[in-house]
């Protein structure tokens, strides 16, 4: 292809001699910069070395008191709800976006299936189908008005946010479902709430307890984790919250993308729901007020970008957990529960910071 | 011969903004047609219009004699026109090989892929290294790190290798080599010569005269938002083809039309 007017120019022929291998470098990198990399590469490990660090600081504080099974898995059950939220959060922050209107849906779906029961007297298990619909059906909206609407998330789940919380009161009249009631009728709406335990002894004290709702918390952010990874709706999940303009061109389908991440987001604020009937023992519209911002502070301690495209549910995990021992632990020490939220508020503000620093390790 | 794609007077708006402007475009069979145009001249607009990445306001695209609609650049790909784009469209927190397959994942046999959805991921890694060692970026040793943290050069060829592995009707680049060095340039040329050489016709737009010349069986020069003419680059120098897409020289004082 080489003629004279038209071809590789003459100091391009020193090109043929260059090496055909794969490029090898000595990596001599100091302590700090590999930490970095190494955090980069796997950004749940931050929220659980504080996790970890947190829970021995306790236990070393309290002793048996707070360092025994009993008392750790309590703490899982208490952070199942603000978890299992947390995950419907994961996915839309995942998308750069966010969800103000998570604990809206949780109350009004649970609202839903505590009504259809006690009001119309459908059997219990379709008024749960029916609630986990009406929060799929809520996702769908929110979707379809940030995906083909192009409207800032902020804005659509900030009103949703106000229009299903009216709707819950307006329709529940403002009106709590016993919990007797629902134990000796429907008792499938507090399935979550059932506890099986571990190693506890004779008088059954003790011992590691576990809800359903704790164990549904595990089962649905390994399943989530395994779908964000391993499957190509997951990569789509993170490539549209990294550059949607790019991912689109790329050929990923972001508009379908976003619609069946703010539905899913729905359906898992139902099954959220339906754990808060467990939980409470009743159906109540009031409950669930800070399930927002809970779900969000989860996120951001566990090291998901609000930006979109960096994280994993498996840090939103860890974050809620994190949550869960400062509450626990400060409480179990006696102190004024504004410790927690003070302390909270400096550990969102760490992990912003922290999230800077790792981004550096890109560049 | 008739072209395997094909424009009539497209029309593109942007509010007051005319990008294009009753621009024809033709693409045969086997060759290289090279894009040239001022900066504003509306070659990305052109590009853009081919490749499913914009909706014309007017006028028609065909495809092997077949009119094509494309709403979304997926159309455009699954018709078999596959672009690297001048922002290159890869997703910075994925890593090579999933951006290579993005939107096109290959999944694994059986069960775990059929009902489970799990990638294929070592099926997907060893393609993707063929696909670069073929472009020469031996510089990249890990196939699995993310796309932020290669180089500015790196990427653009992770983007031209992508789409020269899976076009298989036409291939667009739009600047394929802006950003890369003299030995990534020359592979690039040489991949473009490779793909037509396997019978794919290519659409290169390049501001770098050298590389048009070149490589292009036939140059389109753009001026304000239509084609203005087609050169014949073994016949016409680089600085009458800059001065026809400057406007310095007027299509009818060239002797012949290519």
């Amino acid at each position: 292809m080489a003629t004279e007017t038209h071809g590789p120019q003459g100091f391009e022929a020193a090109l043929n001699r260059s090496p055909d291998s794969v490029a090898e470098f000595e990596q001599r990198r100091s302590f700090v910069q590999q930490a970095r990399h190494l955090l980069h590469q796997t950004p749940s490990l931050v929220p659980l070395i504080v996790l970890v660090v947190s829970v021995s600081i306790f236990g070393a504080l309290l002793g048996q008191k707070f360092f025994s099974a009993f008392t750790l898995t309590l703490i899982l059950q208490q952070v199942a709800i603000v978890g299992i939220v947390g995950a419907a959060q994961t996915l839309v922050v995942l998308t750069a976006g966010i969800d103000l209107s998570v604990g809206a849906i949780m109350v009004l779906s649970s609202v839903i299936m505590g009504q259809f029961t006690f009001r119309y007297g459908i059997p219990a298990p379709l008024s749960v189908l029916c609630g986990l619909a009406a929060g799929a059906g809520i996702g769908f909206v929110n979707g379809t008005l940030v995906a083909r609407m192009k409207l800032p998330p902020f804005i659509v789940t900030l009103g949703m946010w106000q229009i299903v919380l009216a709707a819950n009161f307006l329709y529940s009249a403002n009106e709590t479902i016993r919990s007797q009631d629902i134990s000796a009728q429907a008792p499938i709406l507090q399935f979550f709430g059932n506890t099986f335990r571990l190693g506890a002894d004779e008088a059954g004290r003790g011992g590691a307890g576990f809800t359903y709702g704790a164990v549904l918390l595990i089962l649905l952010v390994l399943v989530i984790a395994y779908v964000l990874r391993q499957t190509a709706w997951g990569r789509h999940v993170y490539a549209v919250g990294d550059d949607p303009d790019a991912a689109e061109l790329a050929g990923v389908q972001t508009r379908n993308v976003l619609v069946t991440v703010y539905t899913l987001s729905g359906l898992i604020c139902a099954l959220a729901g339906w754990v808060m009937i467990g939980r409470l023992g009743s159906v109540s519209p009031t409950a669930g007020q800070f399930a927002n911002i809970e779900s969000i502070t989860a996120v951001v301690i566990g090291g998901i970008s609000l930006f979109g495209g960096r994280g994993s549910v498996l840090g939103m995990l860890f974050g809620a957990l994190i949550v869960g021992v400062f509450s626990l632990g400060l409480k179990l020490m006696g102190t004024d529960p504004q410790w927690t939220y003070l302390l909270i508020g400096m550990l969102i503000i760490a992990a912003v910071a922290v999230d800077q620093w790792i981004r550096k390790a890109a560049a | 011969m008739e072209p395997i794609l094909k424009a009539r007077g497209l029309v593109k708006r942007y509010g007051r903004v005319t990008a294009l402007d009753r621009c024809d475009f033709d693409l045969y069979p086997g060759e290289i047609l090279a894009v040239i145009g001022d900066n504003g001249a509306g070659k990305s607009s052109l590009i853009k219009a081919l490749s499913g990445a914009i909706r014309v306001d007017e006028g028609s695209i065909e495809l092997d004699g077949r009119p094509m609609q494309f709403a979304s650049p997926l159309d455009a790909r699954e018709a078999g026109i596959e672009t690297v784009y001048q922002n290159l469209a890869l997703s910075p927190a994925l890593s090579i090989a999933d951006n290579m397959f993005l939107g096109r994942e290959i999944r694994k046999p059986g069960f775990m892929g059929r009902w489970l959805r799990a990638l294929d991921r070592p099926a997907m890694e060893q393609k993707a290294r063929e696909k670069l060692t073929e472009l020469g970026l031996m510089t990249i040793q890990n196939i699995g790190q993310a796309v932020e943290t290669l180089s500015g050069g790196q990427r653009q060829g992770v983007a031209v290798a992508r789409a020269a592995a899976f076009g298989s009707k036409v291939v667009i680049m739009d600047e394929p080599t802006a950003a890369l060095g003299v030995k990534e340039s020359r592979r690039v040329l040489e991949l473009i010569l490779d793909v037509k050489r396997r019978g794919l016709p290519i659409v290169l737009i390049s501001h770098n005269m050298p590389h048009v010349f070149e490589v292009a069986d036939r140059v389109h020069v753009h001026r304000l938002g239509r084609r203005l003419c087609v050169i014949d680059p073994r016949r016409h120098s680089m600085s009458d083809a800059v001065a026809l897409m400057t406007g310095a020289m007027a299509p009818e004082s060239l002797n012949e039309f290519a």
